[in-house]
């Protein structure tokens, strides 16, 4: 039994003797956008802004809304990081319905234990 | 020899991972998060014995170095081998920074007998003694994380260094990548619950 056999299961053959089309089936096949530079730095800004912002929130006293405030600021900082550099935008159906399902379960977790504990 | 190769697979075999990462740092989030309800006002108080400068300074350390990791996988799609490269190893560093400003923050608080199981810790109320024993625990698997993601970059370096990650095979250090903006992710929230919690 070889290997050769079973790469027609997995689509385009993308391995070192593919051919010219090689890099572009490579690319293709797996969904790689090169991200610009730009679209990087635009984000790096925005997640340095966003931290200014929760150092400086912290200066106001806004009672229970601080760490409301806290973990929006947090949940959108989170959110640049995993659509952009993490290239969830560019990730196909399959993986971002998972990334989905794990962060949706996550909140069901947190959600109920916040039933049982806040009305204790 | 032919080498079989499945990038969609190996993602998701890594996002998978993460997810149970994801599910590690939940479970102590929620123990936190729980905590800060019945003790409010130890933890106000405990977090402020926390050096906001260098909570602030680290996290501008890892967003940077996510930033870095990001523009090297970038120039690598671009056939910039030597610079993605470089990228790379200035992440490895920044990861290096951030380790060093923590065993510095560490070292204060140790200074000061706060550490798991005390005398000075064990004087505190328990609130306090909740938040502090919560941030050793949490700080120090992050820190783990981030010996292990600098580990794990700077062996993607070595394999583009040999030719074995390149422009066109790259999903070791897309990986890599992706377990670094994991690290980045968990301090984006222990950050503003530690420093931060008023």
């Amino acid at each position: 039994m070889t290997g050769h056999d079973i790469k027609y299961d997995t689509g385009p053959d993308t391995g070192p003797d593919a051919g010219p089309n090689a890099v572009h089936d490579a690319g293709h096949d797996a969904g790689h956008h090169a991200v610009p530079v730009r679209t990087n730095m635009l984000v790096w800004a925005a997640l340095m802004v966003l931290t200014a912002i929760t150092v400086s929130v912290t200066s106001f006293d806004f009672g229970f809304l601080n760490v409301v405030v806290a973990l929006t600021v947090a949940t959108t900082k989170a959110g640049l990081v995993i659509l952009w550099f993490m290239h969830l935008r560019y990730e196909g159906r399959v993986i971002r319905l998972m990334v989905f399902t794990a962060f949706f379960i996550l909140a069901i977790a947190i959600g109920f234990t916040f039933f049982d504990v806040a009305y204790r | 020899m032919h080498e079989h190769r499945d990038y969609e697979g190996a993602k998701i075999g890594m996002w998978l991972f993460l997810f149970t990462e994801v599910l590690l740092f939940g479970g102590l989030f929620l123990l936190y998060a729980v905590y800060l309800h019945r003790y409010p006002a130890e933890f106000h108080a405990a977090g402020k014995d926390l050096s906001r400068i260098f909570g602030t300074a680290n996290t501008i350390v890892l967003i940077s170095s996510s930033l870095c990791m990001a523009l090297a996988i970038s120039a690598l799609q671009r056939g910039k081998v030597l610079l993605s490269q470089r990228l790379v190893l200035l992440t490895v560093a920044m990861a290096g920074v951030f380790l060093v400003n923590k065993f510095f923050e560490w070292s204060a608080k140790i200074g000061h007998g706060i550490y798991p199981n005390s005398p000075g810790l064990l004087a505190l109320p328990p609130g306090e003694m909740v938040f502090f024993n919560l941030y050793y625990l949490m700080t120090g698997l992050h820190g783990i994380h981030v010996i292990i993601g600098g580990a794990v970059l700077l062996y993607g370096w070595r394999l583009m260094r040999a030719g074995r990650v390149t422009p066109e095979h790259f999903v070791f250090l897309e990986n890599g990548g992706l377990y670094w903006h994991l690290v980045d992710l968990v301090w984006i929230y222990l950050f503003p619950l530690f420093y931060l919690v008023v």
